[in-house]
């Protein structure tokens, strides 16, 4: 009984996107795995060609990881910069190493022509993964300059980069003219000496970003700023609805338009023209004489009936219920017809609505394709261009300039087989950039979920355990605290929308339900909600930051009486992806709207690598979290999104950030992990238990609602 | 346009936007909703913040436009730039030129504004990294300058 649960790989535990439903097909390559979605075209990847974009390609040289140019050295990664600070910590990763000073590091990052594969930039892996394999490939370069006799000892860099003469990178620039790094050397020996945190000098330091002066004078360029010569604008004909067939449709009007280019193939149709503009009016003309067969969809209001009913039952294969049970009852638990406590809790569709709508250039030269896009997945969207174009492996190039904003919503590549598609019908390159209503509508969304729990409560302690997740997912399915017995399970359900990867993934759901349902035993067995999440802890480290968030919240010992005052507080914690996460928070509720007085969260990852940044990341992963707790709901009726705007769907602004207070735990005998994620899963919980302090309201659903 | 006159021949239904980027190359306003209630768009006419995604370029013929460019032509930074970047204003930074722009309106008219009214001028520019506390940290920097 006690099989561990299945993960799809180290890079990212869920795959949802890859599952996605054809909507239709490309049809010069009707018989591949190549399927359009609405209007866009977009690739249903077979699980082999994501494994191998996984894989990586053997072992990384030192030659494929650094270049020296002029006076600076240049570092590869395939790691994307999508705010989360990825190029100045691994700017600091290298800085450490080597001795190098920052401004003369440049990290060429996501070409997938000139970087080595580190993989996709996900599950909070650039962290734990790549800092440390291009810290020793930094080590590495540092040894073998020592052997050239380039560098002497690295206490004479030392020396000489403190001293500000004889500056380093450009004594090693002049004696390497001319000399390419061997090309056998291996990056990843496990030979070289890391430098231990309480040496570091670099790391464990709130260094700048690197690109802060062009970011703030507006030279920072994102993939909806790229502009090459000749470049024209594409627009994309969308359907009506989800699932809806192209039956007819009459070209003519968009043809007729001076310099527009018109492209149709199967059931993708565009427009090419000088301005986007232009575009946009000539698809429109277009789009009036389309006529579509549209099908029966799954609306808001039926959502959660149609999780449950469409719920693969045990046993039906790769893409079927993962369980997992232990204790001497374990075979019973299921079969349980007396519950102390029994709770449902819905959590809705969102969508990450990064601030840049997914964007690509492509670019057709003697039947190689490049393609600039904003994306987490560089080679997965080379695969994806190879598969719908029938290319080779050296005719894709995908390049991602650091992009605006991801969440995890940026791990496939429509956009960019959309431009491509485009660019190779109007002979010219083409920027296509998505408007907000086509990335709230076309773009894949947070999984919907139902979570059942269920719990035995003996002498004060939880006796059985049993967790039900439909559809969320499986992340942090698995409770943190100790129960002798228990059975979770993840059940894979149709789900009526596009449905992918998000901050954290399923651990939000997962974690409220649980920390909802901790409060809710807590009361009865009669003991303090702190208390009785300590008494099922172990020693470590999620129990650390439970104390140390209730420490500088004040949190007073044994509460657990309502004050029913419209004031009211609540705590909850959890733990993903190797880090750990308590908050604390005060609401008030006046005319049933709920407030958030102020938060205190105590995080811990670990040696803790940048603080400031680190900081920025835990503030927005909370108040990111803000919105999913209180506002945020993707409603659809009929195969539309029907609040696909920002002023329909509403996230955090500055106004809603609470008094903050952000304690963040550093452990430098533990090895770092990431911090992007984790920090989103404890906000929308605890506000729900302090809601339930403050008028007595038990929230069961997200967005949290009085009704 | 910047300090320059700048003649564009184009359909004046035309959003500022647009034009800016794709007839002048100025990528620094950015586009993140299309319905004035993001501020990634924010640009400057005379001392006034807009929306350019919203503003029709036919309106402002004749107008005086700062874009995020133009603010701070030579070497020196702006203040609110420097502020921004003091304060590690930015994540991934795609709304940081509206933000900027939002504050250096807001700062002109008020000069010495309280953290309220930061708040309350700064609350139609979505940052979805929601950085927000070191962008208001950014702003009251300059606004407790002399």
């Amino acid at each position: 009984m006690n099989e561990p649960l299945p993960q799809d790989g180290p890079w990212e535990v869920e795959r949802y996107e890859l599952r996605a439903a054809p909507v239709h097909q490309f049809a010069a390559n009707r018989r591949e795995f190549v399927q359009a979605l609405g209007a866009g075209l977009a690739v249903a990847v077979t699980f082999e060609v994501a494994q191998a974009q996984r894989g990586g390609n053997g072992e990384i040289k030192l030659s494929q990881r650094f270049e020296f140019l002029g006076n600076n050295l240049l570092v590869f990664t395939s790691k994307v910069e999508v705010g989360q600070g990825s190029r100045t910590q691994l700017t600091q990763a290298v800085a450490e190493e080597l001795n190098w000073p920052l401004d003369k590091i440049k990290l060429v990052m996501a070409d997938t022509e000139s970087c080595p594969d580190d993989g996709g930039t996900a599950g909070s892996r650039t962290t734990p993964a790549t800092v440390p394999a291009v810290r020793k490939a930094a080590a590495a370069l540092n040894n073998y300059l020592v052997k050239l006799g380039v560098v002497k000892d690295e206490a004479a860099i030392l020396e000489a980069s403190r001293a500000g003469r004889n500056y380093q990178p450009f004594i090693i620039a002049e004696l390497l003219k001319g000399k390419d790094i061997p090309a056998g050397l291996a990056a990843a020996s496990e030979h070289v000496r890391l430098s231990p945190p309480s040496h570091w000098k670099v790391l464990g330091t709130s260094v700048a970003k690197t690109t802060g002066r062009e970011v703030v004078t507006g030279q920072h360029k994102y993939p909806s700023d790229i502009q090459l010569p000749e470049m024209q604008y594409g627009k994309v004909l969308n359907p009506p609805s989800f699932g809806a067939k192209l039956v007819s449709i009459d070209l003519a009007p968009a043809e007729a338009l001076d310099e527009v280019t018109v492209v149709r193939d199967g059931e993708f149709v565009g427009c090419v023209a000088k301005n986007s503009w232009q575009a946009k009016q000539a698809v429109a003309a277009i789009a009036a004489t389309a006529k579509w067969e549209e099908v029966p969809q799954v609306s808001s209001e039926e959502l959660f009936e149609h999780l449950k009913k469409t719920a693969r039952p045990i046993g039906s294969g790769r893409d079927g219920p993962q369980v997992k049970s232990w204790g001497p009852f374990a075979k019973d638990v299921p079969y349980q017809n007396s519950w102390e406590f029994e709770g449902e809790y819905k959590i809705p569709y969102i969508q990450h609505a990064p601030l840049e709508p997914r964007a690509a250039v492509a670019e057709w030269q003697d039947g190689k394709l490049t393609v600039w896009t904003g994306t987490q997945q560089p080679g997965r969207v080379v695969g994806e261009l190879k598969q719908v174009f029938r290319l080779n492996d050296d005719q894709v190039r995908v390049i991602v300039p650091d992009t605006g904003g991801g969440f995890g919503g940026k791990h496939s590549g429509e956009v960019a087989i959309e431009a491509a598609k485009l660019a190779k019908q109007a002979g010219k390159p083409v920027s296509l950039r998505w408007t907000r209503e086509e990335e709230f509508t076309w773009a894949y969304f947070r999984p919907a979920g139902l979570i059942e729990v269920k719990a035995r409560v003996r002498n004060g302690l939880l006796g059985m355990w049993y967790f039900t997740n439909y559809n969320a997912g499986s992340s942090a399915l698995d409770t943190p605290y100790e129960v002798p017995n228990g059975s979770i399970r993840f059940l894979t359900t149709d789900s009526p929308l596009r449905q992918g990867s998000y901050r954290a993934l399923a651990s939000t759901a997962n974690t409220f339900a649980r920390e909802s349902a901790m409060d809710e035993l807590a009361e009865k067995a009669a003991v303090g909600s702190l208390e009785f999440r300590l008494s099922h802890l172990p020693d470590g480290r999620l129990k650390n930051v439970l104390l140390a968030a209730t420490e500088k919240f004040r949190w007073q010992k044994g509460r657990s009486t309502r004050r029913m005052d419209k004031r009211g507080m609540g705590l909850a914690c959890g733990t993903d992806k190797g880090s750990f996460v308590a908050a604390c928070v005060e609401v008030e509720v006046v005319d049933k709207q709920i407030k958030v007085l102020s938060v205190t969260q105590a995080f811990e990852c670990g040696a803790i690598q940048n603080p400031a940044n680190l900081r920025s990341q835990v503030e927005g992963a909370l108040v990111m979290g803000l919105g999913g707790a209180l506002t945020e709901e993707i409603q659809f009726r009929d195969g539309k999104i029907t609040n696909a705007s920002f002023s329909e769907y509403i996230v955090p602004r500055m106004a809603d950030v609470p008094e903050l207070d952000i304690v963040l735990v550093n452990r430098p005998d533990l090895p770092s992990v990431g911090a992007g994620e984790t920090p989103i899963i404890a906000i929308a919980p605890a506000i729900a238990n302090a809601v339930y302090d403050a008028v007595g309201v038990r929230l069961r659903s997200l967005p949290l609602r009085i009704t | 346009m910047n300090g320059k006159d700048v003649t564009v021949t184009t359909v004046a239904a035309r959003p500022l936007l647009d034009v800016l980027r794709e007839e002048l190359h100025l990528t620094g306003t950015k586009y993140g909703c299309g319905e004035g209630e993001c501020g990634a768009c924010t640009v400057l006419n005379g001392i006034v913040a807009i929306r350019s995604c919203i503003t029709e370029v036919g309106d402002v013929a004749g107008a005086e436009i700062t874009t995020i460019e133009g603010l701070a032509p030579r070497r020196e930074l702006h203040a609110v730039q420097q502020a921004f970047i003091d304060k590690q204003a930015m994540q991934c930074g795609y709304c940081v030129p509206g933000q900027i722009l939002t504050a250096v309106a807001l700062l002109r008219a008020k000069p010495q504004a309280t953290r309220a009214e930061i708040i309350e001028g700064m609350n139609g520019n979505l940052c979805r990294c929601c950085n927000y506390s070191n962008i208001l940290a950014a702003v009251e920097q300059v606004a407790a300058q002399p």
